[in-house]
């Protein structure tokens, strides 16, 4: 398979102005006759959406969700990063682009990164100009905040729901577009099989979730905005219904997937408090602003914290990391709790914890200001927990939060498969082996808003459509499979719930291929992941049948995906023989536990193609080359 | 703990539903209300009955998913809360639970605790929003915005757009979540354009969709886990007085230039 | 599922604004503020009972002056009918669309912070309108009232309230007005838009002030006609009234029709 890039001639800041020149349009009059499918309805495809609409073109747009508000894009807490430099500390469009190709770890595309800093000032604006109610100074100016891994505050911000507000603004937009008929909303609808007529991309199936009905829908490109994969791991920050088959079944299809391995493990989520738990919550980072870490200093401490005098206490980030201290970024402080609770140090049940102590700082500045910094993020563990982290410590420890790896897409936010487009954090993104806080929401916009309505002009311009008939080959085969499929699920005359494979999976993957992986476990990983595979197929009870609304069902075909998609993780982490951001091979680190990189030989994105179901899935690489940013070792001591 | 689960089933949106009671044995008071229905669906799933359908995605309070009548009370017991947010804690035990869906006109039940909130995607529909297009906006401080006007724009715009408030209603009204939105926009420079256009569009839609009236009850406020006051509904009204009394009719003159 | 655009008929301003449902309320709203103000006024006149000597001059003299105002008795009256009619049109049409946004009702449902007042408001209104015709017919027209003459507010209630069910009745609807009150005054001014916003929007010290001092006003006099207070036994003056009442177009036939001063000021906000 040929990785194209497609990445434009010409010097780093002037290579997304000429390739906008150079694109090829399509004439206002002739978009109508183009027929979009974007699938998924947060911030990426709803912006996607509403923006392509308003440009012209017929969209159809489908989220499993009921309502499109609801996708988990929702739930981002901390901000969106801008370089506006409104703040004047020294922020540029080079600086953000320098953070974040250096907190990825340097493996992200340069081009592709520079052209999100470019935009991240334009999603600003387009945002306050649909009514986001970002936080305001006084003056009636913009606020800003400090997030992890930059030097400058840049980061724009709705209280604790940023992602909520900025979602809501697309979502606005795209309600409008639909009032208008310019975008046709599915709802409770579940992409699941990408068809694929010549090679191109030309529709989907999918299936009503109400009625269990199996739909066709045609079209002249897909776009995949469909979000990450982190429920993989069973317990993630992420939704429940958050999944990965929209972007498998393209895989399946053809479309190469990047770097499944980059995860992005949250330092500060709440504890698991049993078995039956079923996601992780977030603090977010900036609690790590005023609370302090800290570990007792001997394994099987008993006493409450406390009691612990101050002298047996082991802050180990600011002892490991004397200049960044607890905001230091977030492989490397969730790594660092890793390694304090693998000591026996770990706190709360089953030593899975360290306290993120907020003493100091009441003391400081006084309660009251601390209830105004994070009245809403306290309120929220004292409601979880049943503990008041007034008074005690939080016990918080790191969870899966963000899938870095994902579709392969060219400049143009192409896949392999001609057509199919992937947006956001479906696509392998620019983010490399490690995202910075606050530059998710900005991805997804940038691409929904200002990337894909040039490209997907210039797509639909280079190419003839012959229409696709409902009864063409491809179009029935792929319906078959995807019925095919479904019967299979129901008809398993099997004793286990999907929930329990589900379970299974999650810890194979969370203690394998999780914040420290090595070769050894991830080949037991690859094995035992197969042999969990074929357990599901026989012995997995569906209850309930296809013709129905049957969450079972839903579930149970998400899982059977996580059950492949878990070993291709599994093998991109056992092939990436190095540590880089949020991979991190325990073979690879430095003397005092760094991650070790190995520029010589592993400075690639790693596409995998697949290569037909029971064989080993074939390893492409796009060769990054960095001539703006010089490759260093990422240092936060 | 140990409880009686008394639940409503109904197989579909034309079936006819009735209660049915589950007994559920060792519940941790560290779960929350939809995992503790996680463990009673596995228990049904084994035992080869249906699992019981319900509404949730983000089980972290924001998404507006979840849903759920609990013992009477939208949410559950704990205020400013959704259902997935509220813990076992809450309840004792020997407790008997009722739970049923959110109950309103526009709200049909789909199976069992699942409805069909679109009606309030075609509120948002009818003019909840601002009408610019993409790639034409100012600087982003061009306008100052104080920042009372910001934070009440904000305290509005908090909606999760969950249906508490026309489940908790005894008329079924959707006002408070109408009027969050027309406040969200109102208190905005934004959203003056059509700030009165707005309200009289999203007014009409509402009572399309058949929803009740508003008596001012409170118990939407009450329900609702963003703590949203009904100070939007004076202002929808407000804003929906003035637009009926002096908003221009839409001229129909058009022409090619 | 229709749009705005699809179900706006060519109808008129006035009408589409009636047809909504925020429309009713305001117009309930509206209605309901006109009914306070005259409920209000009609209890300062009541008042006038506890003068105590020459109380029953004073109650005719009031009876008349309002007889001599021209047309604008029959303006107010007109008013009030209106408001009465629009209030509870509106008050029908809503219940009938609330009713109807919820068919299934809940098998459990725990109010929480609403008051009784706002709950039984249809109900209140119910007992208002009855109490409303009851009234009229008791005070106005004098249908069953013992000894009942013409301006002679003062006796007319006296004699009145020896009947121990009409002082049960009109304590009981006063009472309920008083309720109705309770939750209408403070819900009409937020119907209208009209409150700034507030830290606690479900307190209404004006609304307990306005349904006290109603309810308690009103409620006063057919109980200190029980305990015998009013013991003013001087023979009512006709000269004043004479003198106005000579007026053209004021004979006493025409005085019976318009009503008693009390009548006048008898028809609660329903």
């Amino acid at each position: 398979m040929d990785l194209i890039s497609n990445i434009p001639s010409g010097p780093i800041d002037k290579k997304w102005e000429s390739h906008k020149f150079d694109m090829k349009l399509v004439n206002p009059a002739n978009k109508r006759k183009y027929h979009v499918l974007v699938v998924g309805s947060g911030l990426a495809g709803a912006s996607a959406a509403a923006t392509m609409s308003e440009l012209g073109y017929q969209v159809s747009c489908f989220c499993f969700q009921d309502s499109p508000r609801r996708a988990h894009s929702i739930a981002a807490q901390g901000g969106i990063n801008a370089a506006k430099n409104y703040q004047n500390d020294g922020d540029s469009v080079q600086r953000l682009f320098y953070d974040t190709v250096k907190g990825g770890d340097f493996r992200a595309r340069e081009a592709n990164v520079y052209r999100l800093a470019e935009i991240s000032v334009n999603i600003i604006d387009q945002c306050v100009a649909q009514g986001v109610p970002f936080a305001r100074e006084y003056g009636g100016l913009l606020a800003n905040r400090s997030f992890g891994g930059a030097q400058v505050s840049r980061t724009f911000y709705a209280r604790g729901q940023t992602g909520q507000q900025l979602l809501l603004g697309a979502y606005q937009a795209l309600e409008k577009e639909i009032a208008k008929g310019g975008v046709r909303m599915y709802t409770r609808t579940e992409m699941l099989d990408l068809i694929v007529v010549d090679g191109q991309a030309r529709g989907i199936v999918t299936r009503n979730l109400v009625s269990g009905a199996m739909e066709t829908h045609l079209a002249d490109a897909v776009v995949l905005a469909t979000g990450g994969y982190g429920n993989v791991f069973y317990l993630s920050t992420n939704a429940r219904g958050s999944n990965t088959t929209a972007i498998w079944r393209a895989y399946k299809r053809g479309a190469a997937f990047g770097n499944p391995c980059y995860t992005q493990i949250h330092p500060t989520c709440i504890p698991q408090s049993g078995d039956y738990q079923s996601k992780l919550t977030l603090m977010s980072e900036s609690l790590r602003n005023d609370g302090r870490v800290w570990v007792p200093q001997s394994p099987g401490e008993k006493r409450p914290p406390h009691q612990i005098p101050e002298a047996e206490r082991d802050y180990y980030l600011e002892r490991k990391y004397p200049s960044f201290g607890n905001l230091s970024p977030r492989d490397i402080a969730s790594r660092a709790a890793k390694e304090a609770c693998d000591s026996g140090r770990g706190v709360g049940p089953g030593g899975l914890g360290v306290y993120l102590d907020f003493r100091d700082a009441i003391n400081r500045v006084g309660r009251d200001k601390i209830e105004e910094r994070y009245g809403n993020l306290f309120q929220m563990y004292q409601r979880i927990t049943d503990e008041d982290p007034y008074a005690v410590p939080m016990r918080i420890y790191p969870a899966v939060h963000y899938t870095m790896g994902g579709l392969w897409v060219d400049y143009n936010l192409m896949s392999t498969i001609p057509g199919l487009h992937v947006l956001g954090e479906a696509n392998f993104s620019d983010h490399g082996a490690n995202r910075l806080g606050a530059s998710a929401l900005m991805q997804g916009l940038a691409d929904g808003y200002f990337v894909i309505p040039y490209t997907i002009g210039h797509y639909l311009a280079s190419r003839k459509f012959a229409p696709v008939a409902p009864d063409h080959p491809e179009v029935r085969a792929t319906e078959r499979a995807v019925e095919e499929r479904l019967r299979r699920l129901v008809g398993i005359p099997g004793k286990r719930t999907v929930q329990s494979f589900h379970r299974e999976l999650g810890k194979v993957m969370w203690d394998k291929c999780g914040m420290a992986r090595d070769a050894e476990g991830l080949q037991r990983a690859v094995s035992q992941i197969q042999g969990l595979r074929e357990e599901f197929w026989e012995n997995v009870n569906v209850p309930g049948s296809g013709a129905e609304l049957n969450q079972s069902l839903e579930q149970a075909g998400r899982v059977a995906d996580f059950l492949e998609l878990g070993e291709l993780m599994c093998r991109d982490a056992l092939h990436r023989e190095e540590s880089c951001g949020g991979h991190f091979r325990t073979e690879h680190q430095t003397a005092d536990g760094e991650a070790l990189r190995n520029d010589e030989q592993f400075t690639y994105v790693a596409a995998w193609e697949h290569a037909g179901d029971g064989q080993a899935p074939i390893l492409n690489k796009e060769p990054l080359t960095f001539e703006n940013v010089h490759l260093a070792t990422r240092s936060y001591k | 703990m140990n409880l009686t689960l008394r639940v409503w089933r109904q197989a579909g949106p034309a079936a006819a539903g009735q209660f049915v009671e589950y007994p559920v044995r060792d519940i941790s008071t560290e779960m929350s209300f939809l995992e503790m229905l996680d463990v009673v669906n596995e228990q049904l799933t084994e035992q080869g009955d249906a699992p019981i359908a319900f509404d949730h995605d983000c089980r972290e309070g924001i998404c507006g998913m979840c849903s759920l009548m609990i013992d009477g009370v939208a949410h559950g017991p704990m205020q400013a809360t959704t259902t997935c947010q509220l813990h076992m804690r809450s309840f004792r035990d020997g407790d008997s639970i009722t739970v049923e869906p959110w109950r309103a006109q526009a709200f049909p039940v789909l199976r069992d605790l699942c409805v069909d909130r679109t009606a309030f995607d075609r509120i948002v529909q009818a003019g909840g929003f601002v009408s610019i297009t993409t790639g034409n906006a100012p600087d982003g401080n061009a306008i100052a915005i104080p920042k009372p006007d910001a934070d009440a724009a904000m305290d509005a715009a908090a909606c999760i757009g969950c249906g508490a408030c026309v489940a908790a209603c005894p008329n079924g009204s959707a006002s408070l979540f109408t009027a969050a939105k027309i406040s969200h926009l109102g208190h905005l420079p934004q959203g003056q354009p059509e700030r009165y256009r707005r309200a009289l569009r999203m007014v009409a839609q509402m009572d399309l969709e058949t929803f009740g009236g508003c008596t001012l009850f409170g118990e939407c406020q009450a329900a609702c886990p963003k703590e949203i006051s009904i100070d939007t509904i004076a202002r929808m009204n407000r804003d929906y007085i003035f637009g009926a009394a002096f908003e221009q009719e839409e001229s129909r003159a058009g022409g090619a230039g | 599922m229709p749009t705005p655009d699809e179900a706006r008929s060519p109808a008129s301003r006035v009408r589409r604004f009636w047809d909504s449902s925020v429309g009713k309320k305001v117009v309930m709203a509206v209605t309901g503020i006109i009914g306070i103000g005259f409920v209000l006024g009609h209890m300062a006149g009541n008042l006038q009972m506890f003068k105590g000597a020459g109380a029953a001059q004073a109650m005719h003299d009031y009876a008349v002056l309002l007889r001599s105002t021209g047309g604008l008795l029959y303006v107010m009256r007109g008013i009030l009918v209106g408001a009465i009619v629009l209030h509870v049109t509106a008050a029908l049409q809503l219940t009938a669309r609330n009713r109807a946004a919820r068919p299934v009702p809940y098998a459990k449902r725990t109010p929480q912070v609403s008051t009784l007042a706002s709950r039984t408001m249809r109900y209140g209104g119910v007992l208002l309108m009855a109490f409303i015709v009851f009234h009229i017919a008791d005070m106005t027209l004098g249908i069953g009232v013992p000894g009942f003459r013409h301006l002679d507010p003062y006796n007319n209630l006296r004699n009145g309230f020896t009947r121990w069910w009409a002082v049960l009745f009109y304590v009981l609807a006063m009472l309920s007005l008083g309720f109705h009150l309770f939750h209408g005054a403070w819900a009409s001014l937020r119907t209208l838009g009209a409150r700034r916003p507030s830290a606690a929007p479900l307190h209404r010290n004006m609304a307990v002030a306005i349904a006290v001092v109603t309810a308690a006003g009103l409620v006063a006099v057919p109980i200190a006609a029980v305990l015998g207070l009013f013991r003013d036994d001087m023979p009512v003056s006709e000269a004043m009234s004479t003198a106005r009442a000579g007026a053209p177009g004021i004979t006493p036939a025409g005085a019976a029709a318009i009503g008693t001063a009390s009548a006048a000021a008898s028809v609660p906000r329903a």
